[in-house]
């Protein structure tokens, strides 16, 4: 899985992030946003909708930071 | 049934007309300051001609009934009402007559309203009232996910347990998950005040059982009709071009409701402090300008409406928001992926176009719009687009040209 860190990054910027990176992973391939702002826990799987992507669902990073993965699908 | 015709009195009060409380060398000291903001801006582009306001969803522009009614109600109606001279029964005239008027536009009893000082403390006392009332029934006050937030912090402040019942994408109130268990209370708004998807508060009414309803209805009061079947209800002057300074709560008589604050030795239930004669007709004449207008008004706006719906949902990775059909006739709301809505609110205003957004993306400690999360929709990038009484198509128009270059322009910055 591919980490996208966005500690301390306010929205829109993880999503701006995710935007940016879902083209390093494979179709099939995992990336994972570890982020604090309380928007992305909406927000991610509003992009997932509105990107065609899957949102797999929210786990803890190690540190307790919560970790949004998303599976690219197209 | 006619409508009262709403009457300041000609006749001035006695100690009117004589000297000039209002020469300025009078009170000395600080100025009062009338003027507006300047209309520089820090990019320094050329202003349009026209400033375009798209925010009636906030404040409607002063209907020109309640400008009237107003600065005649001023030179008659200043006294307390509750006083048996002269001056005193001259404003209880003003204040009865803007009573009947409000009650007749909104289909309610005379003797069901109350006029308070903002819609704001209409949720208030409305929510907290029918909470207190049924405390022998219940404990737990229930309240959709999208309440207006008036609603959510009155709930908190209460102590009571609270239950939110989910809503669809839409932002219509789930029915399914409507649990009124222990239930005193259970708040459903009449429409969104962001999205500005209706609600069936009718459907709401049938799932009660014994718990008593209050709507808040302070995004349609004036432009739809009142829903049925609640036992409190609030509303505010300032949506439908009244002033602002002035709710309305209305109780259903017969209804469990007990005053949630302290007593105020008034003459009758429905009377809480010394009220805002003056602004209460003003409210009382728009509100009636509006309802006997909104058939026609209601079609034009909702196509302008529409209109901005089509286009905005055309720009790339932007998401209109809400109900298409059963929505406010005046309001949309819509969500731009990888764009700060400060900056969208930011940007547009530069360029004369005055909108308000439901993101809050300015700090971390700050939670994204309660209302936009319910329903998974998009919290940041989000503007709220309301067209009100002075809005035009060349309005929109201008709007709907500046807008897909805004949005470009704010995503190539990041």
């Amino acid at each position: 899985m591919l980490e996208v860190d966005c500690r301390g990054l306010v929205c829109p910027a993880p999503v701006i992030e995710l935007g940016r990176r879902i083209g390093e992973v494979e179709v099939g391939g995992l990336v994972g946003v570890v982020a604090s702002d309380a928007a992305a826990r909406i927000d991610v799987p509003a992009w997932c909708r509105m990107t065609g992507q899957e949102y797999v669902g929210e786990e803890a990073a190690d540190d307790g930071s919560p970790r949004y993965v998303v599976r690219r699908v197209s | 049934m006619r409508s009262p015709t709403l009457r300041t009195l000609s006749e001035p009060g006695p100690g009117l007309g004589g000297g000039s409380p209002g020469k300025s060398d009078r009170w000395g000291g600080r100025k009062v300051y009338f003027g507006g903001v300047s209309t520089e801006t820090p990019g320094g582009e050329v202003e349009p001609a026209r400033r375009v306001y798209l925010d009636s969803a906030s404040g409607e522009s002063l209907h020109p009934a309640a400008r009237q009614a107003f600065a005649a109600a001023l030179e008659t109606a200043y006294a307390d009402p509750r006083r048996l001279h002269h001056a005193g029964r001259s404003a209880r005239l003003v204040l009865d007559n803007a009573r009947a008027a409000t009650a007749e536009a909104l289909g309610v009893r005379p003797d069901e309203v109350t006029f308070v000082s903002s819609g704001t403390e209409a949720v208030h006392r409305g929510l907290l009232g029918l909470h207190r009332g049924a405390a022998r029934t219940g404990a737990r006050i229930v309240h959709t996910a999208v309440e207006h937030s008036a609603v959510l912090h009155a709930a908190t402040w209460s102590g009571a347990t609270t239950r939110a019942v989910a809503v669809d994408a839409t932002g219509r109130v789930r029915l399914d998950d409507l649990d009124v268990t222990d239930a005193t209370v259970v708040a459903c708004q009449s429409a969104n005040h962001e999205v500005g998807t209706v609600q069936p508060v009718a459907e709401v009414a049938d799932l009660l059982d014994g718990a008593s309803l209050f709507v808040d209805a302070c995004a349609s009061a004036g432009r739809l009709p009142l829903p049925e079947r609640w036992s409190a209800l609030a509303a505010s002057a300032h949506k439908w071009g009244g002033p602002p300074g002035v709710g309305i709560l209305v109780v259903r008589r017969g209804a469990r409701w007990r005053d949630p604050f302290p007593e105020d030795d008034r003459a009758a239930e429905h009377e809480r402090g010394f009220e805002n004669v003056a602004s209460v007709l003003a409210s009382a004449a728009a509100l009636q300008a509006v309802v006997a207008d909104r058939d026609a008004e209601n079609l034009r706006v909702h196509a302008l409406v529409s209109w901005i719906r089509r286009v905005v949902g055309g720009i790339p990775d932007v998401e209109v928001v809400g109900d298409p059909s059963e929505r406010l006739p005046h309001l949309v709301s819509f969500s731009c992926l990888y764009v700060d809505g400060e900056a969208l609110v930011t940007e547009l205003d530069r360029l004369g176009f005055e909108v308000a957004s439901g993101s809050a993306c300015t700090a971390s400690t700050v939670e994204p719009s309660h209302v936009l999360a319910a329903m998974g929709a998009l919290t940041h990038g989000n503007v709220r687009v309301s067209v009100g009484r002075d809005t035009t198509e060349d309005d929109v128009a201008r709007f709907l040209d500046v807008l897909p270059g805004v949005v470009e322009r704010l995503r190539a910055r990041v």
